[in-house]
């Protein structure tokens, strides 16, 4: 059989969906068994290769590199799987967007709320600009499969995997798709 | 009381006149999703997630207000109707700020339930991502009116069980708001008990006691489900 392209990859999010992947343990001995990790934030890897068979994406899309990213990504990949409420709802990450425009954000956080030498941050080419909106992943690109979950358990997680290594879209239900807690119940 | 008869999804149903199709339903144990109702408070019939289809072409009806009737044909499970639900809670999620992550209610919310329950695994539709208050005036609880979903149940359960009626709906449409007394803060209500009862009554996160944090808070409805039987059928040990 021929081995699977699978890759993860980190938006706008807070890793937490990450680790949560990391807490399939002992199972991503069992995942390596059929699947090459091509492009993951966990290994040192720079650039998203081609011919990815299936992808989890982590985050909403907040900035110009998530944006650019996210294009490259589904572009290159055959299932991009939305991995956790970020990249599903624009959740936490979206918490701004009631505040207006990229730049009233700004100015909140970097000079109302400043205790000490006020500055917006800038720095062209290393700091990506913000959109004015965040917004989850299918507002920008086609997604195959949602798996809602601040962050998803591993047991979700592995449950959507093994789809994918059965070679299908993988559909979650019932408590699966509970937004916001972790916990499956 | 006379009864009638009638058809709920293919099974023969016998129930009394003056009952909803949700009573008699659930009096079958068929299961009829619902947010707005609450058993014991007056029917509001606003969240129109317990739609069925009844009577002749199937006509779409909220079954926590519409009576049972002799012979009637109804289905509370078709595909049409499942896809209303959905787009129904999609709206809900839409119209405010729901994140469940870092809510109070997270685990322990109504909304969210029905929401994994009809299958809206992401929404197709935009979030509107309005600007909404805060009021944290009251000593013991809050309401967030981002998490509102206007279903009045605080409005019914202050006034029908508590008969303060603090609580009332002010503006239309999009801005439509649950508000306390004559729109003060509600820690300056002059009727307010401080009973909670319109706590309890909240499906969502959007009353919650103070000092619950995360994915803490439980709303304690069985409290009220007791009130409501102890008054209704003055029964004080259940
Ligand atoms: S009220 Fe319910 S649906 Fe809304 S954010 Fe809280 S847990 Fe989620
Ligand atoms: S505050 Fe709670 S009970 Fe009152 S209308 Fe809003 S969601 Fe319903
Ligand atoms: S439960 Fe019937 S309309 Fe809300």
């Amino acid at each position: 059989m021929e081995r699977l392209r699978v890759a993860t990859v980190w938006l706008g999010g807070c890793s937490g969906c990450h680790m949560s992947f990391l807490d399939l343990d002992e199972w991503l001995i069992d995942l390596a068994a059929f699947a090459d990790i091509v492009f993951t934030p966990v290994m040192d890897i720079k650039e998203y290769p081609g011919n990815v068979d299936a992808v989890l994406i982590e985050g909403a899309v907040a900035n110009e590199d998530n944006l650019e990213m996210l294009l490259k990504v589904r572009e290159r990949t055959k299932v991009l799987i939305s991995f956790g409420d970020c990249a599903v709802t624009g959740n936490v990450t979206a918490l701004r967007n009631p505040h207006g425009t990229a730049l009233p954000v700004l100015e909140r956080g970097y000079l109302e709320l400043a205790d000490d030498t006020p500055q917006i941050p800038s720095e062209e080419g290393i700091i990506p600009r913000l959109l004015d909106r965040v917004v989850p992943l299918h507002k920008v690109v086609k997604v195959d499969a949602y798996m809602p979950g601040c962050p998803p358990p591993a047991d979700r997680i592995r449950r959507c995997l093994e789809q994918v290594l059965a070679g299908q879209v993988p559909v979650l239900a019932g408590p699966d798709i509970k937004f916001g807690t972790g916990r499956t119940v | 009381m006379t009864a009638v008869t009638l058809t709920i999804d293919g099974k023969l149903v016998t129930a009394r006149a003056d009952e909803t199709i949700l009573q008699a339903a659930r009096a079958n144990g068929i299961p009829i999703p619902t947010l707005c109702h609450v058993d014991g408070l007056s029917a509001h019939g606003g969240c129109r997630l317990c739609l069925v289809e009844a009577g002749p072409g199937g006509r779409l009806q909220p079954a926590c207000v519409i009576k049972v009737a002799e012979g009637q044909d109804v289905r509370t499970d078709t595909a049409k109707l499942r896809e209303y639900r959905k787009l129904i809670l999609e709206l809900l999620f839409a119209e405010g700020n729901h994140v469940c992550a870092v809510c109070v209610a997270n685990g322990n919310c109504e909304l969210q339930d029905a929401a994994a329950a009809a299958g809206m695994d992401h929404l197709t539709l935009d979030y509107t991502h309005p600007r909404r208050e805060v009021d944290l005036s009251h000593d013991r609880f809050g309401v967030d009116h981002n998490r509102c979903i206007l279903c009045t149940r605080c409005v019914r359960a202050c006034d029908e069980l508590e008969g303060a009626h603090t609580w009332d709906m002010s503006g239309r449409g999009a801005n439509s708001k649950v508000i306390t007394d004559l729109n003060q803060p509600w820690g300056e209500s002059a009727t307010c008990t401080s009973c909670g009862k319109c706590f309890m009554a909240c499906p969502t996160g959007a009353i919650f006691r103070k000092g619950a944090t995360v994915a803490e808070m439980d709303h304690g409805r069985a409290k009220l489900d007791f009130l409501i039987t102890a008054r209704g059928r003055k029964q004080w040990n259940v």
